[in-house]
């Protein structure tokens, strides 16, 4: 194995392969950060590139590439609040806000810094336990994921700020319901199709993030202009802020990091979860412990807030090659892509790939250490440049956004009912708005919900109908426990707190 | 200064032969002339799908081995490939130089009127790869042989969990469906377990939660190499020479072959002096080494059905899976 490391290492180090993962990290932040392209689109676009390459040196340029894009997803995120990637949605809760009360220097910096770290840490676990881990992938059944998946939607109580926790929880089973437009994947009925050939697909998620998020807020600046007072645009506009994070901002950030690492690389070493599962998980995970004046930050700026998915979601990318590397078996859009690309050079992964082929295998997971290093050198002296987008003037930078998300989305479906589709969704998400309901929780509810309903429903044909399951599978049983503390949480503190202000009184 | 001048001259000198020499290779490459000017592939899904791969594969080798000088794509998904197919035929007359790439899919899909076309609106030029269906079961598993899971089935059919990574009433559990009719069981006691992707049925089957796979020969082979599956039984006419192991269901006594073909389709009407133009350069195609090179890359199997034979193909097809998919309850 130290053999192996070491081939890998001179290998990755090579000046072709090190100028190879400079141009991909580039080339990916630049792709990511346009709205509605993600690493999908990044790398099937580097795949005719790297036909003529070595295997090493292409499996490198897409890591750098996939790197690249997730972080560029996380400034458009930031800065305009249009997730160009499902994995960065979690980001903009807290990136954005901080972004409007002109920290958006900082933002991109904390951004920066979680990254490398996500995937810094993660890749170090891959670089240990990839082998011994590809077991642990094999361990989940339908019955778990649905439990993960449920843990997952304890999440929405991070956006009940506001004493919304009713809207919060409307918008989410208004996301549930949405999820189950399209064929069910259970039966093979079509559901609320209305008969159009157009809907049988469902929605994709990446319309339905653009279309509420991006292109709803694009409007709400034009309807909502008088109501934001003049000092705060300018602030947002004229100012970055500093990019400077404090020690006692790290000191705040260290242990989220820390947690989010590990959580979002376990959840992308599962072949049915993946960054943006991780993403939404760590977020509700940071919110739910902590306390006091700081939860209740979450979704107004909180720092922790944005290094929890931001994390996450960058340990998961490297959590998802290990399924990928070791069995072969793609768990997410993206590893696919990568499947295809491994496929088209002869390389078949599976748990032979680094004994017959250490070098392509040690190379890429170093790689991606090599590639976290240069995103985090590349990006920052970039941020100050970067984030002057924001300097220009709204009447430009509104139809730019507009026109970028319309675009995006079509770019990925080439289907113009998409268009349409995406238009009607964010006359709704603004009306939505004006009432104060929270456009998270549906996304949230959305993205979890057909995963937990096929789970469900695969657990339920599985198990001849019946629900025992839930108690015999000691990991669903486990998952759901939590669960059900993580829930019960704010009631115990309650009652506790009631006891304590009865002793003072008695 | 003379030095400079000197320097310059060569500059140019080179410059001058790149010039000729790329001038000439056109030139030659003009002599050389390719036998269809451009076809443009029309794509009825995303990228990095199969569809997807067929097309640019398929592109790619016409155009290296010089027999078609140009190749475009366009991806259109939307309505399971529906939405690709009705463009087609609303935009026929632009679409002379059009090719669509499908498979098994559209005949499934129209039977179960996912859309509302079928192969017959379209001109089936030729079929160019195909993938048989494979029962697989985990390394651990007690089924040694197909004959042993054929008899549990026959036994208790509750305990024989097949999976598959598409809808119930689609490719995966059709494949399983005729293979338990062809060995005298009941296809509607199959109990199919559906994941929404190959890969997933595949960790299910890993994780001992399906005690069968249907799945395509090409998904399955890695990993039965790597041990950690086998492979029971193919639903090809002969054994493949990637798992020489394998034996037929044929070989096993029970007659069904099913594949998932790949080909591609005209416009509604196009003309057969256009057909066959497209057919010789698929003949020529299977020959070179551009195609072999992507063929063994992607790990196809070549299936060459051209023209009419194509279509006589489809309707064979179209006749097993609608009296399956009728047997199974999913069509009246």
């Amino acid at each position: 194995m130290l053999e192996g490391i070491y081939t890998g290492l001179t290998t990755a180090f090579l000046p072709l392969n090190l100028l190879l993962v400079f141009v991909g990290c580039f080339a990916g932040t630049f792709i990511g950060m346009l709205p509605g392209l993600g690493p999908i689109s990044a790398i099937a676009l580097m795949i005719p590139i790297t036909y003529g390459f070595n295997p090493s040196s292409g499996m490198i340029l897409m890591a750098g590439v996939y790197y690249g894009a997730i972080f560029g997803g996380s400034t458009s995120s930031i800065l305009i609040n249009a997730p160009g990637v499902a994995g960065t949605v979690a980001t903009s809760f807290d990136g954005y806000p901080m972004a409007q009360q002109g920290k958006a220097g900082k933002a991109l910096a904390l951004a920066a810094y979680s990254s490398f770290s996500g995937g810094t840490i993660a890749a170090i676990f891959l670089l240990i336990a990839a082998p011994a881990l590809a077991s642990v992938s094999l361990s989940f059944q339908s019955s778990d994921y649905f439990a993960l998946m449920v843990l997952g939607l304890t999440a929405v109580s991070a956006f009940a700020g506001k004493g919304g926790f009713l809207k919060a929880s409307i918008m989410t089973l208004f996301g549930l319901m949405i999820a189950t437009i399209g064929t069910d994947g259970s039966s093979g009925v079509q559901r609320f199709t209305f008969g159009r050939l157009d809907l049988i697909d469902g929605i994709s998620f990446l319309l339905l993030a653009m279309a509420t998020f991006a292109l709803s807020e694009a409007l709400m600046v034009i309807l909502k202009k008088d109501k934001v007072s003049k000092k705060a645009e300018e602030a947002a506009q004229g100012n970055l802020g500093s990019l400077k994070v404090s020690k006692e901002e790290v000191k705040d950030i260290a242990p989220t990091i820390g947690r989010s690492s590990v959580l979002g690389f376990f959840v992308g070493v599962l072949p049915g979860a993946g960054a943006t599962i991780a993403s939404f998980l760590a977020y509700g995970m940071e919110r739910n412990l902590s306390r006091g004046k700081e939860k209740e930050r979450f979704g107004k700026g909180s720092p922790r807030g944005l290094a929890a998915p931001e994390t996450a979601n960058n340990a998961a990318c490297s959590g998802s090659f290990v399924p990928l590397l070791t069995l072969g078996i793609p768990g997410s859009g993206t590893t696919a892509v990568m499947l295809g690309a491994l496929l088209s050079y002869g390389i078949r992964p599976g748990p032979r790939l680094f004994v017959e082929e250490p070098q392509v295998f040690w190379s890429v997971i170093i790689s991606m250490y090599v590639g976290n290093v240069m995103l985090l050198i590349l990006n920052l002296p970039l941020i100050p440049y970067i984030a002057k987008l924001l300097v220009l003037p709204r009447q430009i930078l509104t139809p730019l956004i507009l026109f970028f998300s319309l675009i995006g989305v079509y770019l990925v479906s080439f289907n113009t009912f998409d268009i349409q589709l995406m238009i009607f969704i964010a006359i709704i998400a603004l009306v939505l708005r004006i009432l104060d309901f929270p456009m998270a929780p549906m996304l949230l509810g959305f993205i979890l919900g057909r995963m937990m309903e096929e789970n469900l429903r695969r657990a339920l044909l599985i198990n001849d109908g019946s629900y025992s399951f839930l108690w015999e599978r000691p990991i669903t049983l486990t998952i759901l426990i939590i669960t059900l503390l993580t829930v019960m949480a704010p009631v115990f503190s309650y009652l506790k707190q009631k006891r304590s202000e009865k002793l003072v009184t008695a | 200064m003379k030095k400079i001048k000197k320097i310059w001259h060569r500059v140019l000198l080179f410059a001058s032969i790149g010039v000729l020499s790329v001038v000439a290779g056109v030139a030659f490459n003009s002599v050389q002339a390719a036998d269809i000017e451009k076809i443009h592939f029309l794509i009825p899904g995303g990228a990095g799908g199969g569809w997807d791969g067929t097309a640019r594969g398929t592109g790619e080798a016409l155009t290296k081995s010089g027999l078609v000088k140009h190749a475009s794509y366009e991806n259109m998904s939307g309505g399971g490939g529906g939405k690709a197919i009705g463009y087609m035929i609303e935009t026929a007359q632009r679409q002379q130089g059009t090719l669509m790439v499908n498979s098994t899919p559209i005949v499934v899909r129209s039977i179960t009127k996912v859309f509302p076309y079928s192969f017959r609106d379209l001109t089936p030029v030729a079929g160019i790869i195909a993938d048989s269906a494979v029962f697989a079961v985990n390394k651990d598993s007690k089924f040694q042989s197909w004959t042993e899971v054929v008899a549990a089935f026959k036994d208790s059919p509750r305990k024989v969990t097949v999976g598959g990574g598409s809808v119930p009433g689609d490719l995966d559990h059709i494949a399983a469906a005729l293979a338990m009719q062809a060995a005298g069981g009941n296809p509607k006691k199959v109990r199919y377990i559906p994941y929404d992707a190959g890969g997933k049925a595949m960790a299910g089957l890993l994780t001992g939660e399906i005690k069968v796979l249907s799945t395509g020969f090409g998904e399955a082979l890695e990993l039965a190499k790597n041990g950690q599956i086998r492979i029971l039984a193919i639903t090809a006419e002969t054994r493949s020479k990637d798992a020489p192991e394998v034996p037929t269901l044929k070989e096993l006594g029970y007659d069904m072959t099913f594949a998932n073909w790949r080909g591609f389709f005209g416009p509604p009407g196009l003309s057969d002096d256009h057909v066959n133009k497209y057919l010789s350069v698929m003949e020529k195609m299977y020959d070179t080494s551009a195609w072999e090179t992507v063929r063994s890359r992607r790990g196809w199997s070549n299936q060459y059905v051209p023209g009419s034979q194509f279509t006589a193909f489809l309707e064979k097809q179209e006749k097993a899976i609608s009296g399956m998919l009728k047997e199974l309850g999913f069509l009246k």
